[in-house]
């Protein structure tokens, strides 16, 4: 392929064989990287599937309630009800490392330990259904914190995976065959000096020769 | 400390609200792009987007997948689930394998 443009020399041989030997390793390594993700990634993705399916079934339990408490309560008083949240959460980010990939890891804490303090209105002016749809939505917050967890994981993950996956195919199928060829086309070029140059000190021994001594070798010799 | 956005039109996010979160109204793709730029930039480590937001500024979701903050998860809205958030798992598998497995 590109040995039109490599010298045929010791010097450039040796070089070739070594990073031959650097991509095969290399090569190994990646593939080994890539197949630990993948087998991360799977695991993930399942947990993910299940979670999204809770969280898409909460949220929907939830928003169905939230209709019926719009419908009996008038919007302004709906509004006013939830204007001034006394609850209020925090998040810790930290991060785990999955095979070089660094992941977040949530964890949230919320500023008021009861969990009553989720309604933030007091109960005579409200309806009840607006308190069944907040115990929902709190409900199923904590599976919401670990789908964003795990889906972010898995994007970033995808992405690294892809990345690997290029740089494995990259060295299998381009990189290595390339140096393999070209240094077979040294290690050809520079055996064929070598039988150049016997062949020709052979013709120059016979010339000196015969000029010494008038020598003639035998024919088939 | 990091804090978590839900955007998404007023009957969706609302309830999001008592629980402490931070919640962006917002009606149309312009005002949501807007709110997720900015949720971006300032200390929100997870924003929530309903899956009706999502499929308009689906193009600048697309920017933070591959940034660590912030996690930018699909929620369904009031109207119910697209299947979108599915769909996005979908195309990450796609993305990682090389081929859809189904």
């Amino acid at each position: 392929m590109a040995s039109k443009t490599i010298n045929p020399t010791r010097m450039e041989l040796n070089r070739l064989k070594g990073r031959l030997k650097t991509a095969t390793r290399g090569h190994k390594l990646l593939k080994d990287k890539r197949d630990e993700l993948m087998k991360q990634f799977l695991e993930i993705v399942r947990r993910n599937r299940e979670l999204r399916a809770k969280v898409e079934k909460g949220l929907e339990q939830a928003n169905a309630a939230f209709t019926v408490a719009s419908a009996l309560m008038s919007p302004e008083m709906l509004e006013q009800a939830l204007l001034y949240p006394k609850q209020s959460v925090e998040l810790d980010m930290k991060f785990k490392n999955i095979m070089s990939v660094n992941v977040p890891v949530y964890e949230f804490h919320t500023k008021n330990e009861d969990p009553a303090e989720i309604y933030p209105y007091g109960f005579a002016q409200t309806s009840g259904e607006l308190d069944a749809a907040l115990e929902a939505l709190a409900n199923v917050f904590n599976d919401m914190l670990e789908l964003a967890e795990v889906e972010k994981t898995m994007q970033l993950l995808a992405a690294d995976i892809e990345k690997t996956r290029r740089r494995v195919n990259a060295l299998e199928y381009v990189m290595i065959p390339q140096f393999q060829q070209n240094i077979r086309y040294i290690s050809m070029k520079l055996e064929e000096n070598e039988r150049g140059n016997i062949t020709r000190l052979m013709k120059v021994k016979d010339m000196v020769l015969q000029e010494a001594h008038d020598f003639k070798q035998p024919a088939n010799g | 400390m990091y804090k978590i956005a839900v955007l998404g039109d007023r009957d969706s996010v609302m309830g999001f609200k008592a629980l402490g979160l931070d919640t962006f109204f917002v009606d149309n793709a312009e005002e949501a792009r807007h709110a997720l730029h900015k949720a971006a930039h300032e200390e929100y480590a997870i924003v929530y987007i309903t899956e009706q937001m999502a499929q308009m500024i689906s193009a600048d979701i697309a920017r933070y997948k591959t940034e660590t903050t912030p996690a930018v998860i699909l929620i369904p809205g009031k109207t119910g689930s697209l299947g979108i958030g599915a769909q996005a798992l979908q195309s990450a598998i796609e993305r990682a394998v090389g081929a859809d497995i189904g």
